[in-house]
C-alpha cells in the first residue's frame, strides 16, 4: 500500500516525533508506516485521516 | 498529548522484570551459597528451587503482560514476531540437541538452559526486526 504520510507531514512542518505524538505511537511506527515497511491497522489509519482532515483514500492507495 | 501509553507500559515492563530478576539472582545466589556451607535443608533447597523456577515463569507472564499492555500496534508486531522467533529458536535447538543426547553424541544438559536460550532469541528475533523492518523493536 503506497501512502502520503511523508509529504502530508512536511507540508505542516512536523517531524516524525511531532506526527508520532499526535498519533499516541511512537516515532518508529510513523517512520515504518512512512517507509512501506508497515500498513496501519483500520482504526489507526482513520486516526490519521481524522488528523489530516481527509478521508483515508486521500492518504492511502493501493500499490 | 506527548504522554504515551506505549511507554508507560515499557516502564512498567522494565520495573517488574528488574523485581523479578532481584528476587531470582538473590536466591539463586543465596541458596548455591547455602548449599556449599551445606547450610540447606532438603525441604529449604526444594523451596529455593521453586523459587528460582517461578521467577522465570513470571518473566514470561511479565512478557505476556508487556503484549496487552502496549497500546502502539507496530510495537506489538515487532515483540510478538521477536517472542516467536524466540521460541522457535530455542525449541528447535531443543529438538535437535534432544535427538543427539538420545544417541549420545552430545552430552545431556539441564532443562533450565532453554530458557536462556530463549532469551538469546530474542535478541535473534531483535536482528530479524532490524533487518525486516529497520527497527530493533525497543521504545525509544
Amino acid at each position: 500500500m503506497n501512502n502520503r504520510l511523508k509529504v502530508l507531514r512536511a507540508e505542516r512542518s512536523w517531524s516524525q516525533q511531532d506526527l508520532a505524538d499526535r498519533l499516541g505511537v511512537s516515532r518508529q511506527s510513523v517512520n515504518a508506516i512512512e517507509t512501506g515497511r508497515y500498513d496501519p491497522s483500520l482504526p489507526l489509519a482513520f486516526t490519521i485521516a481524522d488528523l489530516f482532515g481527509l478521508p483515508i483514500e486521500a492518504i492511502f492507495s493501493r500499490d | 498529548m506527548s504522554s504515551n501509553p506505549s511507554r508507560a507500559a515499557m516502564k512498567r515492563y522494565v520495573w517488574r522484570l528488574m523485581t523479578v530478576m532481584a528476587v531470582y539472582v538473590t536466591a539463586l545466589i543465596g541458596g548455591q551459597l547455602a548449599m556449599k556451607a551445606e547450610l540447606l535443608g532438603p525441604q529449604a533447597a526444594i523451596a529455593i528451587a521453586l523459587v528460582c523456577g517461578l521467577c522465570i515463569v513470571l518473566t514470561f507472564v511479565i512478557m505476556g503482560r508487556l503484549m496487552i499492555e502496549t497500546q502502539d500496534e507496530f510495537v506489538r508486531l515487532l515483540f510478538v514476531r521477536q517472542t516467536l522467533i524466540a521460541s522457535g529458536f530455542a525449541l528447535s535447538l531443543a529438538a535437535v540437541h534432544g535427538f543427539l543426547s538420545d544417541f549420545d553424541i552430545i552430552a545431556r544438559i539441564d532443562a533450565y538452559w532453554w530458557p536462556v536460550l530463549f532469551f538469546v532469541g530474542q535478541f535473534v528475533g531483535q536482528v530479524a526486526n532490524r533487518v525486516q523492518y529497520g527497527t530493533w523493536g525497543a521504545l525509544k
